[in-house]
């Protein structure tokens, strides 16, 4: 990875947190994740968010960029199937996702380093509890790393 | 959506990435950011970044003299980008928007950064995180901004007809409301009968008049309206269309079942409440002498002297509060009408028979406002009140003679323990929010943790919901009295008339455009459009994709299927979010 800065170092646990890309969308998504920071919940600071109109508006281009930039991974909260604007929307990304993964894999890059749920307008504890977990499956993959298989 | 006609922006002219001059400002939001995030060190980060004029800290933005300062700032320094760092966009995103406008600025050269919800408000265990982190993030807007160019809202003509869903006291008063201002209006019931709660209540407050009567005055302005329609036993059942210009689907239950497509341009839901069902055992629920507030109070309207139960007199009873409120593992929230309205019938059980023995089981009296007069009446005229512990509710039990006792310890007079026999228990049930699935799934509505509908700012914006003209407003929104619940419906029918009595809207023109040149024309955004926006064109000689910005939605949906990346979302191209991708990863400080 050709990381521009550092990752931060979180004051509260002393490591750098896995930077994590978010793609949200605004009407349904992006409220969930205002909604974690209303009731704040915690999560790490490595996280940053892009808010567009809708999941199948996403490009895997931007995925591959995000990661080859310095993202340790990217996170997909979708719509799934509350998105006013697609009946299908739930699918396209899907196809978005497959695609991506198999962009990352051509580039050497684990797959697992995107992921992806349904976030809807009221899911903070959810969102924030992905954030966790995805946070601490990059930090995991760190070791994978390490030891040469996947970067 | 309709015909639209361009509108001409002050300050609309050609995107020039080269030689931006852009305005960065960064929110204190009072302590709300700058408590968790060194906010100077922000401004000072993104100071020198290309294109970035004037880079300061604000203690309140989105206050007058925050916008104030920004016109000032545009006009003195030619600033043709603006960024705020402060709340969620979709708070302030039309206000900042105004401060473009206003100084001569292509509204939608402005972009936002949220440092508060996705930033400050979550990492309030990391200063040093979150300040580098809204680094990031106000770069990577800044990144975004570079790359705006300025844009024309499209402009749609809108119906001059609301659908209004709920026939209670809401939804009845919003209908005149709208029908006052020179809007038709569909009024939607889903009972036999308008009037919803009040309609089945006698004298409520605070100003002691009568709900049945209430009802049955408001019906009869309506019938004096033939602006609007009522329909009773009906249900809205389909929508489509955008904002301004929603078809939606009436079905009425008649013989046979006939439904009724009507042309609105907003819709206002005030679908209100359903009271706090006890369970078996909660507190004696189940057995004969125990009742909830709504029994209660339908006990005490239909009384014409002293009380009397299933033939039997009340000559004492005790009121249990916060049944189903306030509880860690149910509904959290406090329905604040309940406090209030068991004053007020307390009131009216002691004019009824002032020698019954009337004693009140609090947790907190949360008569707000001038309400509290209605406490202080309630306690002169003889009514007990006792401060149980939050950890220790009263408990109902019944005595060996079948009468009713209520043991409870008393906070204020020593943490005594008090047996209190009694003829009645009302259970002081509060609101909870009414299931409605089929609706919300329907009309998009957005839930909030309590269940309830969520406005999208409870002081800012506060019966606005994220889908544009669908409104919310009364009870349905959380627990509200009578007279709240009709201020958020007139606010409803404010909000619907500014925008539909111009017979036109403005939309983002955030749609999508293609690049022809690119263009070799597959087919498959075409394929890829639910709605019809993307043709065939001929041009120059050559077969390319063409979308129409009135038919085009904006989800940016044909965006990644276009093989030859030949598609761009206005307000989201590939160049601003690989900027944002960018920037957003430079967060060390300069």
């Amino acid at each position: 990875m050709t990381a521009s800065a550092a990752a931060p170092v979180s004051e509260r646990t002393g490591t750098s947190a896995p930077r994590i890309l978010v793609f949200s969308t605004n009407n349904i998504s992006d409220p969930g994740i205002d909604l974690a920071g209303s009731a704040h919940l915690h999560y790490s600071p490595g996280v940053r968010v892009i808010s567009l109109p809708c999941t199948s508006g996403i490009r895997p281009s931007w995925i591959i960029h995000a990661v080859k930039q310095g993202f340790e991974g990217v996170f997909i909260a979708s719509d799934g199937d509350e998105c006013a604007y697609l009946p299908d929307c739930a699918k396209r990304a899907s196809r978005i996702v497959a695609e991506a993964q198999g962009l990352l894999k051509a580039e050497g890059l684990a797959p697992q380093r995107l992921k992806m749920a349904a976030i809807c307008s009221v899911c903070a504890e959810n969102f924030a509890k992905h954030m966790i977990a995805f946070s601490e499956a990059l930090t995991a993959l760190r070791t994978t790393d390490a030891a040469g298989a996947n970067r | 959506m309709s015909a639209k006609q361009p509108t001409t922006i002050p300050g609309a002219r050609a995107a020039e990435p080269k030689a931006r001059r852009i305005g960065v400002y960064v929110c204190h939001c009072g302590g709300n950011i700058s408590d968790y995030v060194d906010v100077q060190a922000v401004a000072d980060a993104v100071r020198h970044e290309p294109g970035v004029v004037v880079a300061k800290t604000m203690m309140f933005a989105c206050s007058d003299a925050g916008q104030g300062e920004m016109e000032a700032d545009i006009a003195a320094n030619d600033l043709d980008g603006l960024v705020v760092a402060s709340c969620s966009p979709k708070l302030h995103v039309v206000t900042f928007r105004g401060v473009a406008k206003r100084s001569g600025m292509n509204p939608y050269e402005y972009n936002q950064a949220n440092i508060r919800e996705q930033c400050s408000w979550t990492h309030t265990d990391d200063r040093a995180g979150a300040t580098s982190k809204a680094i990031g993030l106000v770069r990577g807007v800044i990144g975004r901004t570079r790359l705006t160019e300025a844009l024309e809202p499209l402009v749609v003509e809108t119906t001059q007809k609301a659908l209004i869903v709920g026939g209670g006291i809401t939804g009845l008063r919003s209908a005149i409301g709208m029908a006052d201002i020179g809007l038709g209006v569909f009024l939607v019931e889903r009972e036999a009968e308008l009037g919803g709660w009040v309609g089945r209540f006698g004298p409520i407050f605070p100003h002691e008049r009568d709900g049945r009567e209430l009802i049955a005055g408001l019906v009869v302005e309506i019938k004096k309206r033939p602006s609007i329609k009522v329909f009773t036993r009906a249900e809205v059942v389909t929508k489509t269309g955008t904002f301004g210009n929603y078809q939606v689907g009436i079905r009425v239950a008649a013989d046979p079942p006939q439904t009724i497509t009507a042309e609105v341009g907003s819709i206002v839901v005030a679908t209100g409440f359903d009271s706090y069902q006890p369970a078996e055992n909660e507190f004696g629920t189940g057995l004969d002498a125990v009742l909830t507030l709504p029994e209660f109070k339908d006990l005490v309207d239909h009384a014409d002297g002293p009380l009397r139960h299933n033939g039997r007199p009340v000559r004492s009873l005790a009121y249990i509060y916060c049944v189903g409120s306030r509880q860690p593992d149910g509904n959290e929230y406090c329905s604040r009408f309940c406090c209030t309205a068991t004053a007020h019938l307390s009131i009216r059980v002691a004019a009824l028979d002032p020698r019954l023995r009337q004693y009140h089981l609090y947790r907190d009296i949360r008569t707000y406002g001038n309400f509290e007069l209605l406490y202080t009446e309630a306690r002169k005229s003889g009514a007990v009140y006792v401060k149980y512990p939050d950890d220790a509710p009263p408990v109902v039990s019944v005595e060996a003679g079948g009468g009713l006792a209520v043991a409870v310890r008393d906070l204020l007079s020593g943490d005594e323990e008090l047996e209190i026999p009694v003829d009645l228990v009302v259970l002081v049930t509060g609101m909870v929010p009414r299931k409605n699935e089929e609706m919300v799934g329907l009309l998009k509505l957005p839930i909030g943790r309590d269940g309830f509908f969520n406005e999208i700012h409870p002081k800012l914006r506060p019966v606005e919901t994220m889908v544009d003209g669908v409104l919310i407003a009364g009870a349905c929104q959380g627990p509200k009295c009578s007279a709240e619940s009709v201020a958020s419906g007139l606010a409803a029918v404010t909000q619907s008339a500014s925008v539909l009595k111009k017979g036109v809207a403005e939309l983002d023109p955030l749609v999508a455009t293609v690049d022809p040149d690119r263009c070799t024309w597959c087919g498959k955004c075409e394929t890829a459009c639910p709605y019809g926006a993307i043709e065939k064109l001929s041009l120059n000689g050559r077969e390319v994709a063409t979308i129409s910005e009135a038919g085009c939605k904006g989800c940016g949906g044909c965006v990644p299927i276009c093989p030859e990346n030949a598609i761009d979302l206005r307000g989201y191209t590939d160049a601003q979010i690989t900027a944002m991708i960018d920037g957003l990863l430079e967060e060390a400080i300069a």
